[in-house]
């Protein structure tokens, strides 16, 4: 266990080492941070000057070793658009994220287990042709569009009038079509501070609200997946020998589907989770923009768009830890789950 | 049974009672408006950007500010006079204090103005004045090296700040008044200015909250906005639905893809304007040979169609342009026509020799100006029918402007606003010859250079006669368009959006920066 853990540390640290070296080296094809930072009046000299300043003009190498010998001692250095240490602007925008991430995960959770296992269980029933085929159309609709589609419909409204108003069932079919919208359309609103700089928006019904449509939309993109790798994992597992031999015994079907069938389906479910949590941060990079939700997505994208060489470089390290961290969870569980597995240092 | 439901419905409409009343009792009037990004920094010296400009005019006050018609309007000067040539003297008000509880007096000015000279950023521009001093509280003379006709245009830059609040050093020891372009520095996280409104918190990328300030000299301002809340919203559907779910109730820029979208809600208002903002293409003639002649720059000119890109790309949404200078501009000369003429141009390839046409590369931003890659795709199809074939690339801004200081394209596209508000400085930094010692020509990708056009500029920043000195720049802008110096395009509209009650009308200019201390809210 202790080994295990040592070897995963040694992995994370080769990680954020592999990405500081990529990113410092695409850095300049993502622009001149100085052009973003004065002026379209200011002459080349003042430029020159201030290109010298951040150290801009030295050779790729040196640029490198000050900032790793500054990585090391938890020095980051300065966001270029923020004027603050990029690890504090990080963890200023880091609690905003992680709400969306778990709210996500837990719509993920909560509508794809049961929807999987009786998808499974009755596989010819209608609601479960229609939650795969509301899937199949998941998968393929872009987050960006659901994220708009949903405001479109939550936040502004739409009324549609494809029936004739002046009856009454026509007037009731609109109405029913119609929606008043009324949700908010971007930004966490006045979230309550917990403590520190985190302030959350589970803490109030009002922050919850603001919550719900980027936390679906987040979600819209791995819900479909997850109830089509619960129902495959469980149609196989149901025609396994095990539970058919657990039926010929007698065992409630209650207990057959639940207790031995669900468990064995969950272990691939588990690998394929901790990894898309990951996938799941990176993600809220799309969502976190149309919602403008102030996190690290956002964050990140605008760093982009100004050249924030610093802050970019500082989150691609962070998301690699969180891939390494979660990586690492997901197999102290799966340990859990399934006892037969042994978390060694050594190569199985 | 009748009682206990009397009871409990006295006792519903008692508690709704009090929960309905605080709200009534503290009604203020609160604006929440979203722009595409927030200011980078609370110290308005440290960028020349819109995004300062619009908070300064929010927390600061300008000496003068612009009107609607590019006439000044007194602010913090009552009334100027220019003694001589080189002196202008300001009378200020005397009636006026700062956030801080400080009065403002004409030492604040000279500080002020002296720390303009310093900002890497505003230096530049304020090259001009050689001093400024206080002759008493409400009086300064500000002198200048040689006799310079754009002070006033000048004096819409100084924003007096409070040079008490700002003197002296901080915990760290650093000077308080310092300019830091990267890092922390006092300045760029407090404020004290005289305008309309206190910063009360701010929160980069997220919002940026202002109360109206109590002691606010200007009490015949209509205004009557209490608080703002500002948000930065970067993507343009987003900013649009947070208009139309009524979750704010002014943005800008409104997308040119949703003024149709906008202006057919009943529920909030349109307003667009003709901007200043002029789009055009450079033809690099060091580059590219043909260039060299006039014919052929003036064949492009000819091959593009600036009404039917106005028109389709733009939906309306811009100005078709002949010439740098917007109307207004004392550059701006009435008569320049559009002059897309297909059969024109293909003369005049043929008279130059190009006949058969050549090839060429072509460069613009995706993600600068409205429609910029669209434009560029339209510019190179329709340069096709002159026989030059287009190899074109569109990279993001941040990409962009490096390629662009390379003049790493035969064609490259560039938008702007002069900073001055003045024709002048279109030449200066965009068709005069090259010169990086002085900084003229600096986005001068087409090295175009005609000393004698240089000289007319230099003469007319001499020249206080303002009649004289627009016709002298008219001349400029005449020249420019015979040689056919660029490819005008248009000049870029403004868009603004709010909710029906209030009223941004009145309080929006063509410089895009909103005096919002004037804007009047109406009751529902």
């Amino acid at each position: 266990m202790i080994a295990f853990l040592i070897k995963r540390l040694y992995h994370a640290l080769l990680v954020m080492f592999v990405i500081s070296i990529i990113a410092f080296a695409i850095q300049d094809n993502l622009g001149d941070p100085i052009q973003q930072m004065v002026g379209q009046s200011v002459p080349e000299s003042e430029r020159e000057a201030l290109r010298e300043e951040l150290g801009l003009n030295d050779p790729f190498l040196v640029q490198y070793l000050r900032f790793a010998g500054n990585a090391v001692q938890f020095d980051f250095g300065y966001s270029y658009t923020f004027n603050q240490p990029t690890t504090e602007v990080i963890l200023r925008h880091l609690p905003a994220t992680l709400e969306l991430v778990a709210a996500s995960t837990f719509l993920i959770i909560a509508l794809s287990v049961p929807i999987g296992v009786y998808s499974a269980i009755r596989p010819r029933a209608w609601l479960s042709r229609f939650f795969m085929g509301v899937s199949i159309i998941g998968i393929s609709i872009p987050v960006f569009l659901t994220a708009i589609v949903l405001i479109q419909i939550f936040a502004i409204g739409v009324s549609l009038s494809p029936f004739p108003a002046d009856t009454g069932w026509g007037a009731w079919l609109n109405e029913a079509l119609s929606t008043d919208g009324g949700m908010p359309a971007y930004g966490r609103g006045d979230p309550v501070n917990v403590f520190g700089t985190w302030d959350s928006n589970f803490a109030s019904l009002e922050g919850l609200t603001y919550l719900v449509l980027p936390a679906v939309s987040l979600a819209s993109i791995m819900l479909p997946l997850f109830i089509r790798l619960i129902r495959a994992e469980m149609l196989e597992v149901l025609q396994s020998e095990y539970v058919k031999f657990a039926r010929a015994k007698g065992i409630s079907l209650r207990r057959i589907y639940f207790i031995h069938a669900l468990k064995n389906t969950m272990l691939p479910v588990i690998t394929v989770g901790g990894v898309q949590i990951g996938t799941l941060v990176a993600y809220t990079i799309l969502t976190e923009t149309v919602f403008q939700w102030p996190g690290m997505g956002l964050m990140f994208l605008n760093a982009i768009q100004r050249s924030d060489v610093p802050l970019i470089v500082t989150y691609l390290m962070i998301v690699g830890l969180i891939f390494v961290i979660t990586n690492t969870l997901v197999d102290l569980i799966y340990g859990l789950v399934n006892p037969t597995v042994k978390l060694t240092g050594k190569p199985a | 049974m009748t009682f206990k439901k009397t009871l409990l419905a006295s006792v519903i409409g008692a508690a709704m009672t009090t929960a309905v009343l605080p709200s009534v009792a503290s009604a203020e009037t609160s604006l929440r408006m979203a722009y595409d990004a927030d200011p980078v920094s609370l110290d308005i010296h440290e960028q020349l950007s819109g995004g300062i400009l619009q908070l300064s005019h929010m927390s600061f006050d300008p000496l003068v500010r612009w009107n609607k018609d590019l006439s000044f309007e007194p602010r913090l000067a009552t009334d100027w006079e220019q003694v001589d040539d080189t002196t202008m003297r300001m009378t200020l008000r005397d009636d006026v204090t700062f956030h801080s509880g400080n009065a403002f007096s004409a030492e604040d000015v000279v500080w002020t103005i002296e720390r303009l000279k310093r900002s890497p950023d505003f230096k530049a521009i304020f090259e001009p004045i050689a001093s400024v001093t206080a002759v008493d509280d409400t009086t300064v003379e500000i002198t200048t090296t040689k006799p310079y006709p754009l002070l006033l245009n000048l004096a819409t830059y100084v924003f007096p700040m409070d040079s008490a609040f700002y003197g002296g050093t901080d915990e760290d020891g650093d000077p308080k008044d310092e300019i830091v372009k990267n890092g922390n520095s006092f300045a760029s996280t407090h404020l004290s200015g005289t305008g309309p409104y206190v910063v009360t918190e701010r929160q980069q990328g997220v919002r940026i909250a202002f109360e109206r300030f109590d002691d606010y000299w200007d009490e015949a301002s209509p205004g009557n906005v209490d608080e703002i809340v500002m948000t930065p919203i970067s993507e343009n559907a987003t900013r649009v639905a947070a208009l139309l779910s009524g979750d704010v109730d002014f943005i800008a820029p409104v997308p040119p893809n949703d003024l149709e979208r906008v202006r057919e809600d009943e529920d909030v208002q349109l307003v667009t304007m003709s901007g200043t903002r002029i789009i055009f293409f450079h033809m690099n003639q060091e580059r590219v040979e043909a260039f060299q002649d006039p014919r052929v720059r003036q064949a492009f000119a000819y091959a593009v169609n600036q009404e039917g890109i106005a028109d389709r790309l733009m939906k309306g949404f811009a100005t078709p342009a002949a010439q740098f200078s917007p109307d207004g501009y004392a550059g701006h000369v009435a008569d320049l026509e559009l002059r897309y003429d297909l059969e024109r141009a293909k003369e005049l390839m043929a008279e130059a020799g190009y006949e058969d046409g050549f090839e060429i590369t072509m460069m613009a931003p995706n993600n600068r100006y409205v429609n910029d890659a669209k434009i560029a795709q339209a510019v190179a199809a329709m340069l096709a029918r002159i026989n030059v074939t287009v190899d074109l690339k569109t990279l993001p801004k941040a990409q962009y402007w490096g390629e662009y200081d390379d003049r790493a394209a035969d064609m490259m596209m560039i938008g702007w606003h002069a900073d001055t508000e003045d024709s002048a400085n279109f030449h200066e930094y965009l068709t005069a010859c090259p010169d990086p010692d002085t900084g003229a020509g600096q986005y001068n990708a087409g090295n175009y250079c005609n000393p004698e056009l240089d000289k007319l500029v230099a003469e007319a920043n001499l020249e206080v006669d303002l009649e004289k000195r627009a016709e002298m720049l008219q001349q400029v802008e005449q020249t420019l368009y015979d040689e056919a110096a660029f490819v005008p395009l248009h000049w870029q509209d403004l868009a603004w959006a709010s909710a029906a009650n209030v009223d941004i009308e009145p309080v929006l200019n063509v410089m895009n920066f909103p005096y919002l201390g004037d804007l009047v809210i109406h009751e529902e």
